[in-house]
């Protein structure tokens, strides 16, 4: 990609400032149309990530019951652990999911409407976030209960302050392949049933229902080298290292995991770019 | 000045089948070449090096049938499609009434849906605010904007679409035959609008299957056929060849079902149910022409037809009268004549010889209609009569209805203001 690509994707991203308010509403418009209807309305938002932390410490913590030290044997700390990762794996997910899929079933916008068509899985992705957002409060709600019930909780600590950073290089992680997905899946339909597979491996193949420092991991180079490989791995990382354990995030690996994740919408904003002129007859 | 320029602009669509997205797919996969393999294996010119220019304050229309590259020209010029090769130049702000409602979601309120809708056409929220209640008052939509869209009608829909796309205010509209849909009493105020937008030396491209509109809303008409442009110029001309064109069409439409027809279909066996008569004069072949001699299926009410018979009597006969009869798609009788009715006196008719019918006008509004002929005794005894064996079209811009076109012509008094259909808008010129 030369200086020209350059341009062009700088170019885009004005276009993209431009039109923050149709962002800022469709984002609204998602959110509201998501449970209207609904009796509990807003608080499904709440009450969704809730019932999911209290299935995981059922299954996980109780039935299964955790494996590793690090959670002195105490499910309720893995649970929490848990959560760490699965609330912002869930924002990937449905992020990528629904990105996939998004330009066919907005389509009539594409073919009708003149706006550029990457605000659709921005759009996406960003309603998602929110959705992560309000998560959060549960999970930090989750651990001040735990930190002050549970003997020998890590409580919370000054390295919270890195969490944005962390959200920061999962948000353009996300963008990035959204714009890739949504682009492509316009042409090979196939690639929605492919990542929905590929999704359920993916999370398994992440440190969230177990930590990096998990025993058969320590012992393997190969599962080590694999896992590192693996961007998501260094996200969710840093979210167990904030959130849970309270430590320093792991600076140079974030770092490289942004740069992969900067390279990944800039390849994905590229394919994007060049496959645009050919939406509005495809979808 | 000029407000939209077209400039050898072709467009060509690309389609790619089910198997070739597979292979491409693999390849893709395969050897990384994700950009080379999406080349279709199947192109369709939609537009064929179209060029033409606007002038600003006018309205220029844009005829021809499904399928000609109308749409994919309005996409064009809005923006939404790019050309294949060819330039496009617009000054000014542009609104396209392509689809209106395009970005509606069915569960919010009509109100987020302005906002959403107006931020989508290109307003501001601010300029959305000051325009909100113009936009619910000229949707009629007062007691519904907070009910969710998915319940309103489709009218309803098409009203705030309208309303809310017409409220841009745009320098340059675009308007692609959304009017079709909707009802009745809120047509005449989309064109009210439109006509308001043409007096305030606005741009308007029309894009339309309603020749009579186009006729009386445009200073120029273009006409495409198969992505190319026909004609451009003055309306009535331009729409003129297009009907010629239309008609020449239909005519060969119609030929080729009767002709299937008669294959399908022994004529023997349709001859027993629609002719009769022992023939001792026979009607042998009908034709019907024009006044140039020329044989047609397809006639407008201004050129007239021309029905021909070829007769042949076998022995000297003194008692014959020769009918017509037109009936239309109903059944309904429209006219019937014989020579026996316009008082001629038969003396004799022996030997082939030819028996023709002119009829100067043929004021009929558009339809199929079908031709009865006849021969028979003045008692009515039948030599051979001919039911509803021979049919034809009529086909016009009038839009009139009822049974015959009266030839007519309205006049009123000093004190009644009416637009003729052919004004042009005068304003500025």
């Amino acid at each position: 990609m030369g200086v020209k690509a350059m341009i062009k994707l700088l170019e885009n991203l004005k276009t993209i400032y431009r039109y923050r308010g149709l962002i800022q509403s469709l984002v609204g418009r998602e959110l509201k149309a998501r449970y209207r209807g609904t009796v509990l309305g807003f608080l499904w938002s709440f009450i969704n990530p809730l019932l999911l932390m209290i299935i995981y410490t059922i299954v996980f913590g109780f039935i299964i019951g955790p494996r590793d030290p690090a959670f002195n044997n105490n499910p309720i700390l893995y649970a929490l652990f848990l959560f760490c990762g699965v609330l912002p794996w869930t924002w990937f997910s449905s992020s990528s999911l629904e990105a996939a899929n998004v330009l066919m079933i907005q389509g009539n916008l594409i073919k009708k409407v003149l706006f550029p068509a990457e605000v659709l899985p921005i759009v996406v992705v960003t309603s998602n976030f929110i959705h992560f957002l309000f998560g959060l409060p549960i999970l930090f709600g989750a651990k001040a209960l735990i930190s002050c019930f549970v003997p020998n909780a890590p409580g919370f600590s000054i390295y919270l302050v890195f969490l944005p950073y962390v959200i920061l290089v999962q948000y353009i992680f996300t963008l990035g392949l959204g714009l890739f997905l949504s682009a492509l899946t316009v042409h090979f339909r196939d690639i929605k049933d492919i990542l929905a597979n590929l999704l359920t491996f993916w999370f398994f193949a992440s440190p969230i229902i177990y930590p990096m420092t998990f025993g058969p991991i320590k012992k393997s180079v190969i599962l080590r080298t694999f896992l590192n490989l693996n961007p998501i791995t260094h996200i969710m990382v840093g979210y167990q290292n904030t959130v849970y354990f309270g430590e320093m995030i792991r600076w140079k690996r974030l770092s490289v995991t942004l740069l992969v994740a900067i390279i990944i919408f800039i390849v994905g904003y590229h394919v994007f770019d060049k496959l645009r002129d050919s939406f509005p007859e495809e979808v | 000045m000029v407000a939209i320029e077209v400039d050898h602009v072709t467009r060509i669509y690309q389609k790619y089948s089910a198997r070739h997205r597979f292979k491409t797919f693999k390849s893709a996969l395969l050897k990384g070449d994700l950009f080379h393999a999406l080349k279709p294996d199947e192109l369709v010119t939609a537009l064929d090096n179209v060029s033409f220019k606007v002038d600003k304050g006018t309205t220029f229309g844009v005829i021809g049938e499904n399928g000609s590259g109308k749409s994919t020209l309005l996409k064009i010029i809005a923006g939404i499609t790019k050309p294949t090769s060819g330039r496009i130049k617009v000054n000014g702000k542009v609104s396209a009434l392509i689809e209106l409602g395009a970005g509606f979601h069915p569960e919010i309120s009509g109100r987020e849906n302005i906002y959403i809708n107006g931020i989508m056409l290109g307003l501001s929220k601010k300029e959305i605010q000051e325009k909100f209640a113009d936009i619910v008052r000229f949707a009629e939509l007062e007691d519904f904007i907070d009910a969710p869209v998915k319940t309103y009608s489709s009218g309803m829909y098409m009203r705030l679409g309208f309303s809310i796309a017409i409220n841009v205010n745009p320098d340059i509209l675009l308007v692609d035959e959304v009017l079709a849909v909707g009802d009745a009493s809120f047509v005449p105020k989309c064109l009210d609008r439109i006509d308001d937008f043409r007096r305030r030396e606005k741009t308007i491209l029309f894009v339309s299957h309603d020749l009579a509109t186009v006729e009386r809303i445009c200073d120029r008409v273009a006409w495409l056929k198969n992505g190319r442009v026909m004609t451009i110029g003055d309306p009535k001309r331009v729409i003129d060849a297009y009907l010629q064109d239309v008609a020449e069409k239909q005519e060969r439409k119609f030929e080729e079902r009767q002709q299937e027809v008669q294959v399908q279909e022994s004529y023997e066996e349709e001859e027993r149910e629609n002719r009769w008569g022992k023939r001792e004069v026979e009607i042998k072949q009908v034709h019907l022409k024009n006044h140039q001699g020329e044989e047609k299926h397809v006639f407008s009410p201004e050129e007239g037809m021309v029905v021909e018979m070829d007769v042949e009597a076998y022995s000297p006969i003194k008692d014959f009268v020769f009918g017509i009869g037109i009936f239309n798609a109903r059944g309904i009788q429209v006219y019937g004549t014989n020579t026996d009715l316009e008082d001629f006196s038969p003396q004799v008719i022996d030997g082939p010889g030819k028996v023709i019918c002119q009829i100067k006008q043929l004021n009929l509004i558009n339809g199929t209609y079908y031709l009865d002929v006849a021969v028979h005794k003045k008692d009515g005894y039948p030599y051979d009569y001919h039911r509803h064996l021979y049919s034809f079209l009529v086909s016009s811009r009038h839009k009139d209805e009822g049974i015959v076109r009266l030839p007519h012509q309205w006049q009123f008094s000093d004190n009644i203001k009416l637009k003729s259909p052919k004004f042009k808008s005068s304003s500025g010129k």
